[in-house]
């Protein structure tokens, strides 16, 4: 379904855009295992997912088993990545930190995209006046710094991992929308659309047949960017504590806990902090990667007859994260 | 020019309007009753009266909304639920610290990015190009505090060449002491901030190399490397321009975190402070004004893009 989907735009760009069509082999998903961008942020991520998935039944040890005679045992049998102040098995606290993270970045994507669609459908399908409007509002509403909102609301509700989640996905949301707008407009006006409008199909139809499939890359691109500040997100809130609660294993959380000893045991926040900054770069990754498979113009730059990116392709490279974390 | 001006001002100041509306309504009008949730589950009646008296809470919500912002445009951001002081004079007496933090890692930014960002476009097909490539990818997803944990590990635990945490007691009355207590927080949110506009100079100056005016200067005889290095910079200069108002904010939410690992007494620390202790009229006032500089310097940095870019002066 995806790959279908994935393969069509590649078309329908060429088209549009007035250029060569090229013939792609492989669906869409073979494309981004074969640069190595793409295939080290599926590896990571899918191991995340299933670390997360394997804490559910099983870790090491309880990662809340307080064992205060084993407290900060260096990494070896039976902790392969030591212990903390009280005994805690590091490898399984950052097994269960897994489920926060998936948790927070998925929970977040959801919202980001509810969120994100309706604004860019809002502000690309409506009347003129309601258009501007959205517009005019997601400009403002970009400005916002994600930390700032989630600190805002903990102010009114006390911190929890679901404000993260509202935060970012709403920051993000206004991201989504910003770059989906002008995109549903391109496509909007495009032949093909005009095409099937003029051959009957009902606007519904329409939406699900031609827009849609059109701007999912860009929209996808942004998702797993969107995750990548989820997850930095979810870290600086839970050390700030205003995130993830003491009872709730976290990354973040790990970090605040084991500042207090990075004079006396320096190397305990390492491991935390390598697979927050692995996961992050895979998701940073994988959305590159998902761009450069999905977005002919991108192809056409890298070439050795440099021309032009398309008004697509210079957004899309001119892309800088907000830092949050 | 002018009319974009205006154009721009009135953006900036609906953007306020927004602001001030979003803020207000989250932490005044959404909660229900605020008196309770400020006096927590122990406040006694008489604390939720008094705290009702002072936030006004009786009068209508837009008559609140209108006070407040009425004490704004007098420079009066309210005062503290808990000290009872003025926000004014805590936000200024902070900004001794959290202002130069900022400076300083924007500079540190700066310096590292600009030339390694243009040195890894240039080379980017060279081993040299690629690491810095790689490298700066790696950065660009390391969180704040743990890249501030592991140069505290090696400068200040290792080392020993710098503090770990705090500033002076007599703050800037010993500049020694405290340029050296901020150096280290600086380092990190500059590194981290650096290696995102790393990435941004670098796709810049990939795209600079694309366009027209350097292939011209390399058709008559430069060097496609001169050809960009002459031509080409000032374009990728106004980019950096358009994304400084960006890296700001991501400045500021970098301090915030910063100034918590280091225990710095600046802004950001004392924002984590209030919304931990429910200071809601405090936080209020903090909000709008970190929001309030990240929108005016958004509108700064466009006019002066809008100043500098000849290609969009023509374009009127």
């Amino acid at each position: 379904m995806t790959n279908k989907r994935v393969t069509d735009t590649a078309v329908t760009h060429t088209t549009v855009t007035g250029e060569r069509v090229r013939k792609r082999r492989g669906s869409a998903l073979g494309r981004l295992w074969r640069q190595s961008t793409g295939r080290f942020g599926l590896i990571v991520v899918g191991l995340v997912v299933l670390t997360a998935a394997v804490s559910l039944v099983w870790t090491p040890f309880d990662p809340q088993r307080v064992e205060i005679t084993d407290r900060w045992a260096p990494p070896g049998w039976p902790h392969l990545l030591g212990t903390d102040n009280t005994g805690r098995d590091m490898l399984s606290m950052i097994m269960a930190g897994a489920r926060t993270t998936v948790f927070v970045a998925v929970g977040a994507g959801i919202v980001a995209t509810v969120f994100g669609v309706l604004l860019a459908a809002l502000g690309a399908l409506t009347a003129r006046w309601v258009r501007e409007t959205v517009a005019v509002l997601v400009d403002i509403l970009i400005a916002f710094p994600v930390l700032l909102i989630a600190m805002m609301i903990s102010a009114v509700w006390g911190g929890s991992l679901w404000i993260v989640v509202w935060a970012v996905g709403i920051g993000f949301g206004v991201n989504i929308a910003r770059v989906m707008r002008p995109e549903l407009r391109r496509v909007l006006r495009s032949d093909f659309v005009m095409a099937g409008k003029a051959s009957g199909l009902t606007p519904l139809q329409n939406l699900g047949r031609h827009l849609l499939p059109n701007v999912a890359p860009v929209f996808i691109v942004q998702l797993s960017w969107s995750m990548a500040v989820a997850v930095l997100a979810e870290a600086g809130l839970s050390y700030l504590g205003f995130g993830a609660s003491v009872t709730e294993p976290s990354w973040g959380r790990l970090l605040a806990d084991l500042q207090g000893f990075l004079t006396v045991y320096p190397l305990s926040v390492v491991w935390p902090g390598l697979v927050i900054t692995i996961t992050v770069l895979a998701l940073n990754l994988l959305g590159d990667a998902i761009r450069e498979a999905t977005d002919p113009t991108l192809r056409e730059a890298r070439g050795s007859t440099r021309r032009e990116g398309g008004p697509s392709a210079r957004r899309a490279r001119t892309h800088i994260p907000e830092v949050i974390s | 020019m002018i009319r974009y001006a205006l154009t721009r001002l009135l953006l900036l100041l609906a953007g306020l309007l927004v602001a001030s509306v979003l803020i207000f309504a989250t932490l005044r009008v959404l909660p229900g009753d605020v008196a309770q949730l400020i006096a927590g589950a122990q406040g006694t009646p008489e604390q939720v009266a008094a705290i009702r008296d002072r936030l006004n809470l009786d009068q209508p919500v837009v008559a609140q909304y209108l006070e407040w912002i009425g004490g704004l445009l007098r420079g009066d951001l309210g005062t503290s639920l808990i000290t009872g002081a003025p926000v004014v004079t805590e936000l200024v007496q902070k900004a001794d610290v959290t202002v130069p933090l900022g400076l300083m890692s924007l500079l540190i930014a700066l310096l590292f990015s600009l030339p390694l960002g243009v040195l890894s476009a240039i080379r980017r097909n060279r081993a040299g190009g690629t690491a810095i490539n790689v490298g700066s990818q790696a950065l660009a997803a390391v969180p704040v505090v743990w890249a501030g944990m592991m140069l505290v590990v090696v400068f200040a635990v290792w080392l020993g060449w710098l503090p770990a945490q705090g500033f002076p007691r007599e703050g800037w009355g010993n500049p020694g002491a405290a340029f050296r207590s901020l150096l280290l927080p600086a380092l990190t949110i500059g590194i981290v901030e650096g290696a995102l506009l790393l990435r941004f100079v670098r796709s810049a100056t990939m795209q600079a190399a694309g366009e027209d005016f350097v292939r011209t200067a390399a058709a008559k005889g430069l060097t496609r490397t001169q050809a960009l290095l002459r031509h080409g910079l000032p374009s990728v200069g106004l980019s950096v321009i358009t994304v400084l108002a960006l890296q700001v904010a991501g400045i500021i939410v970098g301090s915030v975190i910063i100034e918590e690992l280091f225990a710095l007494p600046g802004i950001g620390r004392m924002l984590v402070a209030d919304v931990g202790a429910r200071d809601l009229p405090k936080v209020q006032g903090e909000l709008l004004v970190l929001t309030g500089f990240v929108l005016l310097l958004g509108f700064v940095v466009d006019i002066v893009h809008r100043v500098l870019d000849p290609r969009q002066r023509e374009a009127q």
